[in-house]
C-alpha cells in the first residue's frame, strides 16, 4: 500500500501531470489561455513521431520474436472485447439507449495515444524497460473497437450505422496509425544508428514536449468538465471510473498469459484502460451520427483520461509490479 | 457593369463529412467551391468552439458554393443526402456574378 501511495505522490508531483493540472484549473477557471490548434498538432505528430521510431529501433535492436505476435493478437482481441463488456455495464450501470451506449463502449475497446505515451514516461522516470513493440500493439487496438460497436449496434435494428469503404479507408489510414506505424517502421530500417542521427530532437526534448501537450490537454479535458453537467449523471460518472480500472485488469491478465515483463504488461494494461478521443469519435460522427458526441467525449476525455493519468498511471504500474513481481 | 444571376449555397457540416460532402458536390457537377473553418457557434446542443479540438470530429466546415440557378436541384439533391442525419445548416440565397462563364 505504502509503495502504491509513493507511487501516486510521484506520478501526481511530476511535470507531465502538473503540467496537465495547470491546463485543467485554467479551463475550470475560464482562464483565456489558449493553446493555437496548430501547435496542438504539430506536438502530437512529434510524439507519435518520436515514439514509434524509438519502438521500431528498439525491435530493430531485439529482432521480431513469437512474443510481438501474440501481444499484436491479444490487444487486437481485448480492443474488440471491450466495447461488448463496456456495452453491458453500460446498460446495467446507466439509461443510455442503445446507440449511444455503443458508442460509448467503441471508446473503451480502442486506445488513448497521450495515455500511452504518458506511460511510457512513467516507465522511464521508474526506470524499466519495455518492449518497443508495444507501439505496434497501440496502432493494432486502434480499430477493432469500432467493429465490435457496429456490429453491438446493427444487432438493435433501427436505423443502424452507415458504413461504407470510404469509412474504412479513414479509420485504417487515420492520421495516428499512419504515424505510428510509418515512424515504427522507419526506427525498424534505420536501427540505433540512425536514431543516433536524430537523437537530439526525437529523444531529449521529448518530455519537455509532452508537458506541453499535456498543459493542452488539460484545456481541453477542464473545458469538457465545464460542460459536463447537463451530460454527466451519477450512473455515467461511476462508468467512466470502473471501465478503466475492468479494463486494465483484463489487459493484465491478458499480459499475464503472454508472459510479458512488467513494462510491456504495464503498458498493455494501459492500453486496455485507455479511452479514444480521437479516432473513434470521427468514425463513430460519421457512422452513427444518432450518437450523442456530448456524452462519449466528456466520458473518454473529461472523466476517463484525466484518471487515467493522475491516479491510473500508477495503480497499474502497481498491478503490474504485482502480477510480475517486478 | 452587367450582372448575371447566380445562387449562393453555404453548407455548415461536421468536419468527418467534409470529403464525403465534396464528393456529392462535384458529383452534382459543381466543381467551384471554397471552404472556411468555422472556429465556433452554438446550436440545439449549446455553445461550442473550435479551440483545444485534440480530434476532427467536434469541428465544423463551412463549404460556399456560386453556381447557375438552374444546376441547384442536382446539387441539393445531392448534398442532402450527405447532411439528412447529421449536424449541419444548409442555406440558399440569390446573388449576382459579374463573369456568368465562371459558373
Amino acid at each position: 500500500m505504502d509503495g502504491l501511495l509513493s507511487l501516486a505522490l510521484t506520478n501526481l508531483g511530476s511535470p507531465l501531470i502538473l503540467s496537465f493540472v495547470l491546463g485543467v484549473a485554467a479551463a475550470l477557471g475560464r482562464s483565456d489561455l489558449v493553446f493555437p490548434e496548430a501547435a496542438a498538432k504539430a506536438l502530437s505528430i512529434y510524439l507519435l513521431f518520436a515514439i514509434g521510431i524509438k519502438g521500431g529501433v528498439s525491435v530493430a535492436d531485439h529482432g521480431i520474436d513469437l512474443r510481438l505476435g501474440l501481444t499484436v493478437l491479444a490487444g487486437v482481441a481485448l480492443s474488440a472485447a471491450l466495447p461488448l463488456l463496456a456495452f453491458q455495464l453500460l446498460k446495467a450501470m446507466t439509461r443510455l439507449d442503445r446507440t449511444n451506449a455503443a458508442a460509448v463502449a467503441a471508446h473503451y475497446g480502442s486506445i488513448s495515444i497521450v495515455t500511452f505515451v504518458a506511460g511510457t514516461s512513467v516507465l522511464q522516470t521508474a526506470g524499466i524497460p519495455s518492449d518497443g513493440f508495444m507501439v505496434a500493439v497501440a496502432a493494432a487496438m486502434e480499430a477493432p473497437a469500432i467493429l465490435s460497436a457496429l456490429w453491438l449496434i446493427s444487432r438493435g435494428g433501427g436505423s443502424g450505422a452507415q458504413v461504407d469503404a470510404e469509412l474504412w479507408r479513414e479509420i485504417l489510414l487515420n492520421g495516428s496509425i499512419v504515424l505510428l506505424i510509418g515512424a515504427f517502421a522507419i526506427g525498424i530500417i534505420v536501427g540505433a544508428d540512425g536514431l543516433a542521427e536524430v537523437e537530439s530532437f526525437f529523444v531529449a526534448p521529448f518530455k519537455g514536449a509532452l508537458c506541453l501537450f499535456l498543459l493542452d490537454m488539460g484545456l481541453v479535458a477542464g473545458r469538457g468538465l465545464r460542460r459536463s453537467r447537463d451530460v454527466l449523471t451519477p450512473g455515467l460518472l461511476a462508468f467512466g471510473l470502473l471501465m478503466p480500472v475492468v479494463g486494465g485488469v483484463l489487459g493484465a491478465m491478458a499480459g499475464m498469459l503472454i508472459g510479458l515483463p512488467t513494462g510491456s504488461l504495464f503498458l498493455l494494461t494501459v492500453l486496455s484502460a485507455s479511452a479514444s478521443y480521437i479516432a473513434v469519435p470521427a468514425a463513430m460522427r460519421v457512422a452513427v451520427p444518432d450518437a450523442d458526441p456530448g456524452i462519449y467525449l466528456t466520458l473518454s476525455l473529461g472523466i476517463t483520461f484525466p484518471f487515467n493519468l493522475t491516479l491510473g498511471l500508477p495503480l497499474y504500474l502497481a498491478l503490474a509490479r504485482m502480477l510480475t513481481g517486478g | 457593369m452587367e450582372q448575371h444571376d447566380a445562387k449562393r449555397v453555404v453548407i455548415t457540416i461536421e468536419t468527418p463529412m467534409q470529403r464525403r460532402l465534396l464528393a456529392a458536390i462535384e458529383e452534382a457537377g459543381v466543381t467551384g467551391y471554397s471552404i472556411l473553418p468555422v472556429i465556433g457557434g452554438s446550436g440545439r446542443s449549446g455553445p461550442w468552439s473550435a479551440e483545444g479540438q485534440v480530434g476532427r470530429a467536434g469541428g465544423m466546415v463551412q463549404v460556399i458554393c456560386i453556381i447557375r440557378p438552374d444546376r441547384l436541384d442536382g446539387l441539393l439533391d445531392g448534398v442532402f443526402a450527405v447532411v439528412e442525419r447529421h449536424i449541419g445548416v444548409v442555406t440558399v440565397t440569390d446573388c449576382t456574378v459579374l463573369r456568368a462563364e465562371r459558373f
